[in-house]
């Protein structure tokens, strides 16, 4: 079965080093879901076109716009993601923290989770582990022990840039893994997966009945 | 069907002149909004009930209430909301059947939650158990209006043994009760089990929720046996501002939409047109977009108009409920009416129609679920 991977990125400008960088993982993570023998489809989405969507949601108390949910949609039901961002005064841009700030606190649950950045100077490396990290682990995704940071030099080439390639691989590496494990073949009910995941978006299909809401205010129906 | 108008009672600066209304100015504007509504022929008015600033609307929406009462003799007097989560429910017995008495039965209550989080500790609540607080205090509340010495013991309040609640609703029949949610299914269930109205404030909302919202209701008022789908009480929200054209209307209420507390400085007004209910336009554009709701939601049985926040001024207010009621509501009512199939009721019950059900009405019964109440049927939804 065709395996789902979401990339989003959060950097601004046309072309952005971010989204060559979340090309650049993209491509890594088709090879190895590949090489384990499963398809898979890579969905692309630029959060800077979403910026308006997010202000709206955030001036509004929280009113959704339809693409904003179904981007929304499109997450949670993922069986995986990859996550960049750029590196704005020392964390990860305003952009990339709105699209989390509107998620349902259980749109990720137990999603397997690339963490990436780019930054003009590797001395923000840690940005990863000091902002990100902290960030998917707080919404209950499996972030990858590879995260991919990429600052100008390691696009270029000699070791900085074959070390890039080889950090994107080793995290695709690592996502594909959980990919392939997750859907089809994984055991219902062990594993959290896009079953279990609330994008927030819509009502819910399944109501608790009043009776059990009732509980012991109930007493004998008569 | 029933039209009105319901308010936040916000005092906000009018954003064109610099002015604010003192609390006693908004409090009596509230008033006069009321009488104004009975005097062009609309139907209800709902107040909101709030207990931090920049709100005067009351915190204890009965004393309004009872003073508009004084003051009308045909308006049906409601709220948008009164907070079941933290008010305690034996007060909220006594003062809504109080108000019963002194308005002649024209009072009903919207139930709701309140979403400020710091308002639930200060009355010793916690905003995290909304839900099971509205679920808890609402049963004892029916059962306070329906049983004469109640014996009640749960957890949210301290226990109460051979409780009679003084004075106890007209003609022993309590009001007509509507929940109001915008996103909690768990409300839409409560409303449907117990046959009770559902309010949708979709002032904030595109009509795809909406319309799932109140289809759970419907749903769920059928499964429980109160009747078809179709026959569920359902009521909406809405925002308007009318002139004579569209560019008029706009260019007048365009900074007051520009600065309102909640959306102001957010979106455009066209965008906000697209996205929610909001009709800034012509009677015959509120006319139009309003008639609409029907279309997602199916025949409903009471719409409130929200006319009066973001600062605008009094005269501007009376103005638009002017407009309502000469030019807007008549041909709605004339137009629901025809769209409206026979066995779908035109009115929410009133307390003259409950009274009339007599001592078998399922109103006056605490759980008056007729189905779905096994848990086999349940197993089967």
């Amino acid at each position: 079965m065709t395996r789902h991977v979401v990339v989003l990125t959060a950097g601004l400008s046309q072309p952005s080093s971010s989204r060559l960088l979340a090309d650049q993982i993209a491509g890594a993570v088709a090879a190895e879901v590949g090489a384990r023998g499963e398809a898979v489809d890579l969905q692309t989405y630029e959060l800077r076109e979403y910026a308006v969507d997010l202000a709206t949601m955030m001036a509004t108390a929280g009113m959704p716009t339809a693409r904003l949910d179904e981007l929304r949609r499109a997450v949670s039901a993922a069986d995986g993601l990859v996550v960049v961002t750029p590196v704005f005064a020392a964390s990860y841009s305003g952009v990339f923290k709105l699209f989390f700030d509107a998620l349902d606190p259980d749109a990720l649950g137990g999603m397997p989770v690339i963490i990436a950045a780019t930054a003009g100077t590797p001395r923000h490396s840690l940005v990863l582990d000091h902002a990100l990290r902290p960030l998917l682990t707080y919404l209950r995704a499996v972030v990858m022990p590879t995260g991919v940071f990429a600052a100008t030099e390691d696009f270029g080439g000699g070791a900085a840039g074959r070390d890039l390639t080889k950090r994107a691989g080793r995290a695709a590496a690592e996502l594909a893994a959980h990919v392939v494990s997750s859907g089809g073949d994984a055991v219902a009910g062990f594993t959290p997966s896009a079953a279990t995941r609330d994008a927030g978006v819509g009502i819910p299909t399944q109501v608790t009945p009043f009776r059990q809401l009732l509980g012991r205010q109930l007493g004998p129906v008569t | 069907m029933q039209f009105g108008v319901f308010t936040i009672g916000d005092v906000t600066t009018d954003p064109t002149t610099g002015r604010t209304p003192t609390e006693a100015e908004r409090v009596q504007s509230m008033v006069a909004i009321a009488r104004k509504a009975e005097e062009v022929g609309l139907d209800v008015f709902a107040t909101g009930e709030h207990h931090n600033p920049p709100f005067v609307a009351p915190a204890n929406p009965p004393i309004l209430l009872s003073n508009i009462a004084a003051q009308t003799t045909g308006l049906q007097l409601s709220t948008a909301t009164t907070l079941i989560t933290t008010n305690d429910p034996v007060r909220l017995a006594e003062d809504y059947a109080y108000l019963q008495h002194l308005s002649a039965g024209r009072n009903d209550l919207m139930l709701g939650r309140g979403n400020t989080g710091p308002v639930y500790p200060w009355f010793g609540k916690d905003i995290r158990k909304g839900i099971p607080l509205a679920v808890e205090h609402y049963h004892l509340l029916r059962r306070l209006w329906r049983e004469k010495s109640v014996d009640w013991e749960g957890e949210f309040r301290t226990p109460l043994h051979g409780y009679t609640v003084a004075p106890g609703p007209l003609d022993g029949v309590p009001p007509f009760v509507w929940h109001g949610s915008i996103r909690s299914p768990e409300i839409a269930e409560q409303a449907a089990f117990y046959g009770d109205g559902f309010f949708h404030n979709n002032i904030f909302w595109n009509k795809e929720h909406t319309e799932a919202m109140v289809r759970l209701y419907r749903q769920r008022f059928e499964h429980y046996g109160h009747g078809a789908a179709d026959q569920a009480i359902v009521g909406l929200g809405g925002q308007i501002f009318m002139a004579d054209t569209e560019e008029e209307a706009k260019r007048i209420f365009r900074p007051y939409f520009d600065n309102a507390p909640v959306y102001g400085h957010g979106p455009s007004l066209e965008s906000f047109t697209r996205d929610t209910p909001l009709t800034v336009g012509t009677p015959e554009q509120v006319i139009e977009r309003t008639l609409g709701f029907a279309d997602y939601v199916g025949d409903y049985q009471r719409q409130l108009f929200l006319v009066d926040h973001a600062g605008l001024p009094l005269d501007a207010v009376l103005e638009q409920i002017e407009i309502l009621g000469t030019q807007v509501v008549p041909v709605l009512r004339q137009e629901f009416e025809t769209r409206r199939p026979a066995h779908v009721p035109s009115d929410p019950p009133t307390h003259a129609s409950l009274v009339a059900e007599g001592p078998d009405s399922p109103h006056l019964q605490v759980i008056s679920a007729t189905a779905g109440l096994d848990a086999a049927e349940e197993a089967a939804v």
